[in-house]
């Protein structure tokens, strides 16, 4: 095997590391009804992101640190959380490019009821999600494929890429006050299908959305398009899903 | 064993619901609002004297035109309407007992229908021309004021 190598060996490239504070907003029902913020001082890595310092806490300061993640690249959707005051996904925000000079806080999105430390009921949202029926209608037999010119693929793009981390719908002032608010999530899944040329229950979705607590809650914060970590316009699809309404169709 | 997949439920059926008007109606009336309101900004401050032209006489003699009688009932109707659907939507937002979120859409409903009324009244019809004696009560400007009145 070893094969010797007359090169030295590649220098490898330094990372500078740093000793950052890390904030965490604690909550844990059996002992109190309050919640709490607890200090968290970790030495990190300019590659590492916020879920690596929380990893580190819950690994190696205080495993009862609790909170959501799966596949820790973006994709999942289960860690957005609010770090230092915006939604953001813990595995896609390097430390480094926050303040590390301050301590870092970190706090369950808000409008859900948390059940523990990080994590939050996702009951509603999913329910809300449900309602829109993010599922494709048509009538005739599947028997073909349903054929689809690259312009009308592209007329909903933007909202196939949600995964539904709950950052928008958690970001909204409307959501806050109001909980029974479909939010921008819902709406943007239902957007994906309103405007898909192979779905027929465009009508559906526009009659239920044109609700008390549907589009017509939506108030034009953008709160919503700025957390998005996938980058959809968000109060955009919200937008033209009220446009939608007023014309009674897609 | 077999999975049963839940239909998904969807919200009690929408029924008949006027926040797509409302919302309409906050953008429609806002456009007019922005001509009506600019408008009347520009005739009462901007125009000849500006704001030092306005005292009683110069209200007095703005509506006693139809035209200025009809923009500022058409501003009033739009502008109370508007600012209480608005109102409306933040008590939504913030009254989480309902039959204090009732009360409060009622009452602003209330305080709305009120105003229009007492405001239109008086647009429609007011008189400068009372009695020599309830002139004599506004002093300097009783002067222009019996200037716009018939000689008795
Ligand atoms: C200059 C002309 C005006 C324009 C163009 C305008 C436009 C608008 C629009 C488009 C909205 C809806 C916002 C939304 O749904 O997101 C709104 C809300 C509102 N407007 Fe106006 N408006 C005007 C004048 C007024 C006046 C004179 C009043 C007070 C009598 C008023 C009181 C309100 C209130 C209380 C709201 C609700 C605020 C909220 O939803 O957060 N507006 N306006
Ligand atoms: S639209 Fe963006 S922010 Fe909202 S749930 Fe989907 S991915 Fe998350
Ligand atoms: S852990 Fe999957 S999106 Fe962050």
């Amino acid at each position: 095997m070893a094969t010797a190598t007359t090169e030295a060996p590649v220098e490898i490239g330094v990372i500078p590391s740093f000793d950052v504070t890390i904030r965490v907003r604690r909550f844990n029902p059996e002992v109190s009804e309050e919640s709490t913020w607890q200090d968290f001082h970790v030495t990190m890595f300019g590659t590492d992101r916020v879920l690596d310092a929380l990893h580190k806490i819950k690994w190696e300061h205080d495993g009862s640190l609790t909170f959501r993640r799966s596949c820790a690249h973006g994709v999942c959707g289960s860690d957005a959380m609010r770090i230092n005051g915006r939604n953001r996904l813990a595995c896609k925000t390097l430390i480094k490019d926050l303040n590390i000079n301050e301590p870092i806080t970190v706090e369950p999105i808000k409008g859900l009821e948390v059940e523990k430390d990080l994590v939050v009921d996702m009951n509603p949202f999913y329910q809300a999600y449900r309602d829109i029926k993010p599922f494709l209608i048509a009538n005739d037999k599947p028997e073909k494929e349903r054929l689809q010119s690259a312009e009308q693929r592209a007329r909903f793009d933007d909202t196939t890429k949600c995964i539904l981390c709950a950052a928008c719908t958690t970001s909204c002032p409307v959501f806050w006050t109001d909980g029974q608010y479909f939010g921008p999530a819902a709406i943007v899944n239902a957007h994906r299908f309103i405007f898909d040329s192979r779905d027929e229950g465009a009508e559906v979705r526009l009659d239920i959305l044109n609700d008390k607590e549907g589009v017509w809650r939506c108030r034009t914060t953008f709160n919503c398009t700025e957390a998005c970590p996938r980058g959809i316009q968000v109060t955009r699809a919200v937008a033209e899903v009220k446009q939608a309404i007023l014309r009674g169709r897609a | 064993m077999s999975v049963v997949i839940e239909t998904p439920r969807s919200r009690k059926r929408p029924g008949f619901n006027l926040e797509k008007y409302g919302w309409m109606y906050m953008r429609l009336s806002g456009v007019l609002l922005v001509i009506l309101i600019f408008g009347h900004l520009f005739a009462n401050l901007m125009v000849g004297e500006g704001i030092h032209a306005i005292n009683f006489a110069f209200v007095a003699g703005k509506w006693a035109s139809p035209f200025w009688q009809v923009w500022d009932v058409t501003m009033l109707v739009l502008a109370l309407i508007h600012g209480t659907n608005g109102m409306r939507t933040l008590v939504n937002d913030y009254a989480e007992v309902e039959w204090i979120r009732r009360t409060l859409v009622w009452l602003l409903w209330i305080v709305c229908a009120t105003l229009i009324v007492i405001g239109i009244l008086a647009l429609t019809t007011f008189t400068p021309c009372g009695d020599a004696s309830s002139i004599s009560l506004l002093g300097k400007d009783g002067a222009n004021v019996a200037a716009l009145c018939p000689v008795k």
